[in-house]
């Protein structure tokens, strides 16, 4: 999950990071006592989207006054930036910057373990500066056994090439954003740009930062933190019911057992729909090893919500899970959804137990199912459905 | 021959007891895997009851992984413990020294990997997964919830991140039978990767050719198809999910996350094209590749 700027900041704050006072706003009247609140002063007006580009695109604004800062959050609040609206600003204290940097700690897949990166060349596009300096960004791995200590935080300030005056400063933030990788479970802490203010002091102006889910368990303050509101409704239903979903743009809808399987099974919907009117996959849902009769039928009610989807695709290998159990599972489904079933579904079983469960739905013989023999005649049943359903 | 696990390999399951342990312990033993023990250290001294061909056999219970070795000369650990314990009962086998340890479990945080894996690569021991279906050497040893029953032993190696994709491509090429099929599991760190399986694939006599299924996310397939340009003589066919997954979306494994330009199922065709390996667009296409070059 990723976190908006505000969210980042107030994680920063309660490890001990250096930020400037920030509160969020989701109305120009709470920007407006935002901006009071932090004296009323100059303060920054900033679009919170989980996207970057944001200043160009218009939603970063200066603000001399409270009622200055209302009348920006009042442009910026609604704004489309790259697709994401704007549903909250936060208001930042104003600073005065002397100079700004990077720094970034985050997984290292490849060498599975933890890389920090720093630069004392930040406030730029950071993937630009890695292309086209690399030598001006210090990459220095990190042991997951022992962490950014202050030996190793030193290590990257010195890589990085950070001045005297503030180099103990920094070592102390990095030690700290540390922290903040490990104790709240990230898998990415960047701060672009960490600054020296006019006055000497080291202060992250902007966070990014991503938490690993599978440590939710372990977290639960990390629920607060959930984007509901932005969420495709689709997708929070699905949630609900723990179930794997992402809302893609196409006709066929798709349920199948593994991720990987799934996402094979989007690819061959793909391109059989090429031979049908260029029709492609609705969905990704996995609906995972135990599929059980509730979880079936909580996955079609998903997928038959969508009014995009014109016929669904069920894409199962039975490994684990059985194919009598998936069809019985469809089967009541089916009854469970009653009228609101009314969609074509192709089926393909295979794996464990295939002939009983081919039979249990040839004997249900309910009017919207098709069998299919194999993955890929199935994905074209499917797309030909659905081309004519959208054609008819 | 067969890779990590052969015959002579002997299983202890970490989680033995619990309601996922017992219905993979009852499978693997169907599927003639030597189970030579469970740990609980709240059930040590006692044993489980399990069925097996006509009869059952007792497969005692230990109360760490270094008594359960001690005991039996156990070389291979599977673990199917919850999230939250899999770090410590890792960390247990590691410290043990067991040669090779698979983890099952789903869900396990990405820290906690990082951790375990460190661990293990000081100390020398093989891991396999985590979120993996585990490891099967058809005819031979069964390790995790792989299906023994879709194919038998045959001279092909396959090396997969997801497990039903892996159990689609055994079924597609079930004629011909694997030697080892390995899921080696979609987390952004794994123990074991497509460049170790590839490896042990091209040491293994009774491999002739190896499937390699990969994932959008990461690089591991471009640095495979990197290492087989210069280390792998074997034929190799692959193949690569997830070409219509939209950029920045999560499906379903953590690691299937594309990124930016780089991790996308194009790029890791092209790269193992470059290293001449046989790219198909299906499984079913994947697997006539396949055929095409072992008839």
């Amino acid at each position: 999950m990723d976190l908006f700027e505000y969210q980042a900041r107030d994680v920063f704050d309660k490890h001990g990071v250096p930020v400037l006072g920030g509160i969020v706003a989701t109305t120009p009247e709470e920007a407006r006592a935002a901006a009071e609140q932090l004296g009323g002063g100059t303060v920054v007006v900033k679009a919170q989207v989980k996207t970057g580009g944001r200043g160009k695109a218009g939603g970063v604004k200066l603000a001399h006054s409270p009622q200055e800062a209302e009348d920006r959050a009042r442009e910026i609040l609604g704004m489309d930036i790259k697709g994401h609206t704007v549903h909250r600003v936060m208001i930042a204290a104003g600073a005065r910057i002397a100079e700004e940097y990077y720094f970034s700690v985050l997984l290292d897949r490849a060498e599975r373990r933890y890389l920090a990166m720093a630069s004392v060349e930040g406030g730029v596009e950071i993937e630009q500066l890695a292309v086209e300096r690399p030598e001006a960004l210090a990459r220095v791995a990190v042991d997951p056994l022992v962490g950014i200590d202050r030996a190793k935080a030193e290590e990257i300030a010195d890589a990085a090439g950070f001045a005297a005056d503030v180099r103990e400063q920094v070592v102390d933030a990095i030690q700290k954003l540390w922290t903040v990788y490990q104790q709240e479970d990230a898998t990415l802490v960047e701060v672009n740009p960490l600054v020296k203010t006019e006055d000497g002091r080291i202060i992250a102006l902007d966070g990014k930062v991503t938490l690993d889910a599978n440590a939710d368990f372990r977290h639960p303050d990390h629920a607060e933190l959930e984007d509901a509101e932005s969420a495709d409704p689709l997708e929070a239903q699905a949630k609900e019911h723990d179930l794997n979903y992402v809302k893609l743009d196409g006709s066929v809808g798709i349920i199948g057992n593994g991720a990987g399987l799934v996402m094979s099974t989007l690819d061959v919907v793909a391109y059989a729909g090429e031979a049908h009117g260029g029709v492609a996959p609705a969905n990704f849902l996995d609906i995972g090893g135990g599929a059980s009769a509730e979880i079936m039928a909580a996955g079609l009610d998903v997928i038959l919500g969508d009014p995009q989807v014109k016929a669904v695709f069920v894409n199962v290998f039975g490994g684990i899970t059985a194919c009598d159990a998936v069809a019985n599972g469809i089967v009541k489904a089916l009854e469970i959804l009653g009228d609101h079933a009314t969609k074509p579904l192709v089926v393909r079983l295979d794996g464990n137990n295939v002939a009983e469960g081919r039979a249990i739905l040839r004997a249900a013989n309910h009017p919207l199912v098709t069998l299919a023999d194999t993955m890929d005649g199935g994905a074209d049943k499917a797309a030909e459905l659905a081309h004519a359903a959208a054609t008819a | 021959m067969a890779i990590f696990l052969t015959e002579a390999s002997k299983v202890i399951v970490q989680g033995m007891t619990g309601s996922e342990g017992m219905k993979h312990t009852t499978r693997m033993l169907a599927s003639g895997t030597t189970v030579v023990g469970g740990v609980n250290p709240r059930k040590a001294g006692t044993s489980v009851s399990f069925p097996q061909g006509e009869g059952t056999v007792d497969i005692p219970v230990f109360g760490s992984v270094a008594e359960a070795m001690e005991a039996t000369g156990a070389d291979v650990s599977v673990i199917f413990v919850p999230p939250a314990f899999t770090k410590s009962a890792v960390l247990e086998a590691v410290d043990a020294g067991m040669p090779l340890t698979v983890i099952i479990t789903e869900g396990v945080p990405v820290a906690d990997t990082a951790e375990f894996f460190t661990a293990a690569q000081a100390k020398g021991v093989r891991l396999i997964g985590p979120n993996c279906p585990g490891i099967i050497s058809p005819g031979k040893s069964n390790v995790g919830i792989i299906p023994a029953d879709i194919t038998g032993p045959g001279k092909i190696g396959l090396v997969s991140k997801s497990g039903t994709l892996t159990y689609q491509m055994m079924y597609e090429l079930r004629d011909f039978g694997f030697s080892t099929a390995i899921g080696i599991g979609g987390d952004p760190i794994i123990g074991t990767t497509h460049i170790d399986a590839l490896a042990a694939f091209e040491a293994d006599p009774e491999t002739e050719a190896i499937v390699m299924i990969g994932e959008i996310g990461g690089d591991a397939e471009e640095r495979a198809a990197e290492f087989i340009k210069a280390n792998v003589t074997k034929p190799v066919v692959g193949y690569v999910a997830g070409f219509t997954a939209p950029e920045g979306k999560t499906m379903g494994h953590a690691g299937a996350i594309v990124s930016g330009s780089s991790g996308t199922a194009q790029a890791k065709k092209e790269a193992l094209e470059a290293a001449g390996v046989k790219v198909g667009k299906t499984p079913s296409e994947t697997a006539e590749l396949m055929r095409q070059l072992l008839s």
